[in-house]
């Protein structure tokens, strides 16, 4: 079956080891996981998980239920690229005297709309938001300088295309029950 | 005002406001501030010292399944703890309700490798449904509320509790809990009236409807209802390995056991019906044969609880997902009455071969040695079809399985999902005390009885009535049948030198007997019914008798050999 880029959405309560059940999921299946984001979400108590990954959507649908069922995992979604929003963050620390020395790497922060976001004496930190194919375009043309000392970019973040807010919605549901 | 008191106690207050009546337990280093609790508890708990913590885990699990209680099984950290993982195992394969609380090392030491420690919560996670670390004794009450809450409710399954030392010996304001809702937890799920409608429309339209039915129903409580839906649509019905005892044997319209030893008639008609009713089942392996073949006629319709189970192995036309202890109910209401007797006269068919090839031999033999097939249907027979049916697992599972007749629900303990040899003696051990009204047999092999053989010591120590019936072939009749059949005969390891398995029950002060003419059998059945309390009837069985039907390893569910 063919296979695709999926990003998996995942909320869950802020407990010691469902990081482990999420991968292990995966791991269990020996997909590797391509990039994982973790960090609180909207709301507050709540845990957002994003990875992405390649599948096959049989595979990626089955994985998702399985997640779901884990006790606490709130809500599990599995999107393709063009259900979301997807963004990531590179920080690209380059050597100050060759940016001094060398005006094409200037022209190169600002053709790529990038930003700097500290400047010493020995290194500068440039950042970039945008996605993979920006973010790796921007390092490859600082290597070509050769003034990259280190290079970092995060996981994907991503939101989604829905209209509705199906957890805010799940939970308040669940509140309102509760409350009768 | 709460009272103050340790955590250890709190946990003696925190099982027994969960209706807790038994522990099964070993003690050891973590969890003595536990067992020292216990020993203030001796009326409260029937408290059942195992002899290896596997066999604690499977009597929990027998508990649990003869009963539809939650199990509690209570262990040290480390080895303790890793002797019960095959039993988590087990009973996340096979939905059974079962809390394990295992010592840790004190908090303060955690990630140290103090003595017996290991990351028990990490190693459990992928096999049970829920597992927590339990630090603080202010957690106790909270977190043994929501183990319970977790292992029986919804689809049920084990839950583990890691309880360091310090948490059991620290002071607590102790106030019990109920945890009755979880936000993140969907036990069980609504539902869907559209799913609903669909699914009665398309069995009225049914011409050969055909259910399968599994654990689900037993696990939901749902017999009556199930009879209901059948007798209304006049549907036939099978059963996997795990939901046999949800329909009585001789119910008119079931027609027998699906899968890889199962009978003729239900495996080759699945290919056959237009629709297929899979309620509370999970299309394993052995039940499906080879997937590419299966059922590929049918439309399906499949209830479930877990919503993670649909179109996992079989793609499900219609999933009806909730309880089906709600869901029949509801389909059952919407669906116009059926008449189907020309497709379950089929069945008969098909039962004809199955009789003239396989069940007629293996229960009438009439010379030669014994076999293992007459052996269950008398020891059900003696039973008038009414005990608890504990096996272990191979070919002494299938032969009583396929042999023992069930007039009521909850009537087999068996490993189906995990396979595990060594299950059957504890598991017994667990519903005698768990049902003690109820006759419990288990039927082992030689191979399986030793894999926990220990737990002799148990039936002798708590007097355990289990009636044993020792299927006894000198192979590993179940590996040695594969070898026969698919290894060209070449029996790599299957020769079993046994002891004197009567001796040894001697030793442990158990009555038996051993039984090699099949006129002696009858006889020794009826002393072992007879004889209160435990007894080992050890038969001589045909070294080399198969089980048979068969669905060859990879092959169409249809295509069944029968030699």
């Amino acid at each position: 079956m063919d296979k695709q880029l999926y990003t998996v959405i995942i909320y869950s309560e802020n407990l010691a080891g469902v990081l482990n059940q999420v991968t292990a999921e995966f791991t269990r299946r020996q997909m590797n996981i391509e990039t994982l984001n973790v960090s609180s979400s909207s709301i507050d108590g709540v845990h957002r998980y994003t990875l992405s990954l390649w599948s096959d959507e049989q595979t990626i649908n089955k994985v998702v239920k399985r997640l779901e069922k884990k006790i606490d995992v709130l809500r599990a979604s599995y999107y393709t690229e063009d259900e979301i929003f997807v963004q990531e963050v590179a920080l690209y620390k380059i050597s100050t005297p060759k940016l001094l020395e060398n005006r094409q790497i200037s022209k190169i922060i600002r053709h790529n709309h990038a930003r700097v976001i500290e400047i010493n004496s020995t290194y500068t930190v440039v950042e970039l938001t945008g996605m993979t194919e920006g973010i790796l375009k921007l390092y490859k043309e600082f290597v070509a300088e050769q003034c990259v000392l280190q290079f970092v970019k995060s996981g994907h973040i991503a939101v989604t295309r829905d209209v509705v807010e199906h957890l805010t919605e799940q939970l308040f549901d669940e509140d309102a029950r509760r409350r009768r | 005002m709460k009272e103050i008191i340790t955590g250890a106690e709190a946990l003696m207050r925190s099982l027994m406001n969960e209706g807790v009546d038994t522990i099964f337990g070993y003690p050891g280093g973590s969890i003595m501030p536990v067992f020292d609790a216990m020993y203030d508890h001796r009326d409260d708990f029937r408290q059942v010292v195992v002899r290896h913590e596997q066999g604690a885990a499977h009597a929990a699990q027998g508990y649990a399944r003869s009963s539809g209680k939650v199990g509690v099984c209570i262990v040290t950290s480390g080895p303790g703890a890793t002797n019960t993982l095959t039993g988590i195992s087990d009973a996340i394969l096979d939905s059974t309700p079962i809390v394990v609380i295992a010592g840790q090392v004190a908090s303060s030491v955690l990630g140290t490798d103090a003595f017996q420690e290991i990351d028990l919560v990490g190693v459990t996670q992928p096999i049970s449904k829920w597992s927590y670390q339990i630090r603080r004794a202010e957690d106790i009450a909270w977190a043994v509320a929501r183990a319970f809450y977790i292992a029986r409710s919804g689809r049920p399954g084990p839950v583990v509790l890691d309880f360091t030392k310090n948490a059991q010996t620290s002071q607590v304001a102790f106030e019990p809990e109920i945890v009755d809702n979880i936000r993140s937890y969907v036990p069980y799920p609504k539902p869907d009236m559209n799913a609903v409608r669909e699914a009665a429309e398309l069995i009225s339209r049914a011409r050969r409807p055909f259910a399968l039915i599994g654990q689900g129903v037993e696990l939901g409580e749902a017999h009556e209802e199930l009879k209901a839906f059948l007798e209304k649509g006049n549907i036939p019905a099978a059963r996997t390995l795990l939901g046999l005892s949800a329909l009585p044997s001789d119910y008119p319209l079931n027609v027998g056991m699906l899968g890889m030893h199962g009978n003729f008639g239900c495996n080759a008609n699945t290919n056959q019906c237009d629709v297929l009713i899979a309620i509370g089942m999970r299309f394993s392996d052995r039940v499906t044969g080879n997937l590419n073949t299966y059922a590929k006629q049918a439309k399906v319709i499949h209830l479930d609880i877990d919503r993670a189970e649909i179109d996992k192995n079989v793609k499900a036309d219609i999933p009806v997902i909730g309880d089906c202890k709600e869901t029949l109910p509801l389909i059952t209401e919407l669906m116009s009455k059926g008449e189907h007797s020309e497709w379950i006269a089929s069945f008969a068919d098909y039962d004809a071969i199955e009789n003239e090839k396989v069940t007629n031999k293996a229960l009438n033999p009439g010379c030669g040695p014994l076999k293992m097939g007459e052996v269950a249907r008398k020891v059900s027979e003696a039973t008038e079809h009414s005990a608890v049916l504990v096996t272990d697992v191979g070919q002494n599972q299938m032969m009583s399985c396929r042999y023992f007749k069930y007039t009521k629900p909850h009537s087999l303990l068996t490993s189906g999902g995990l396979g595990t040899m060594g299950y059957g003696l504890p598991a017994a051990i667990g519903a005698t005390i768990a049902v003690p009204e109820r006759t419990v047999c288990v039927f082992m092999g030689d191979g399986g009885m030793q894999m926990n053989i220990q737990e002799l010591g148990t039936i002798m120590e708590q007097k355990a009535p289990v009636k044993m019936i020792l299927l006894n072939n000198n192979y590993l009749g179940n590996v040695r049948q594969w070898q026969e059949l698919f290894f060209n005969h070449r029996y790599s390891c299957t020769p079993m030198l046994n002891p004197d398995y009567n001796m040894i029950a001697a030793a442990y002060g158990i009555p038996s007997r051993l039984v090699v003419d099949r006129a002696d059998l009858d006889a020794a059945i009826k002393e072992m019914l007879e004889t209160p309390g435990a007894f080992l009837l050890h038969v001589a069985v045909e070294e080399e008798d198969n089980v048979m039907p068969m669905v060859p390893p990879g092959a169409s569910i249809c295509d069944m050999i029968f030699e």
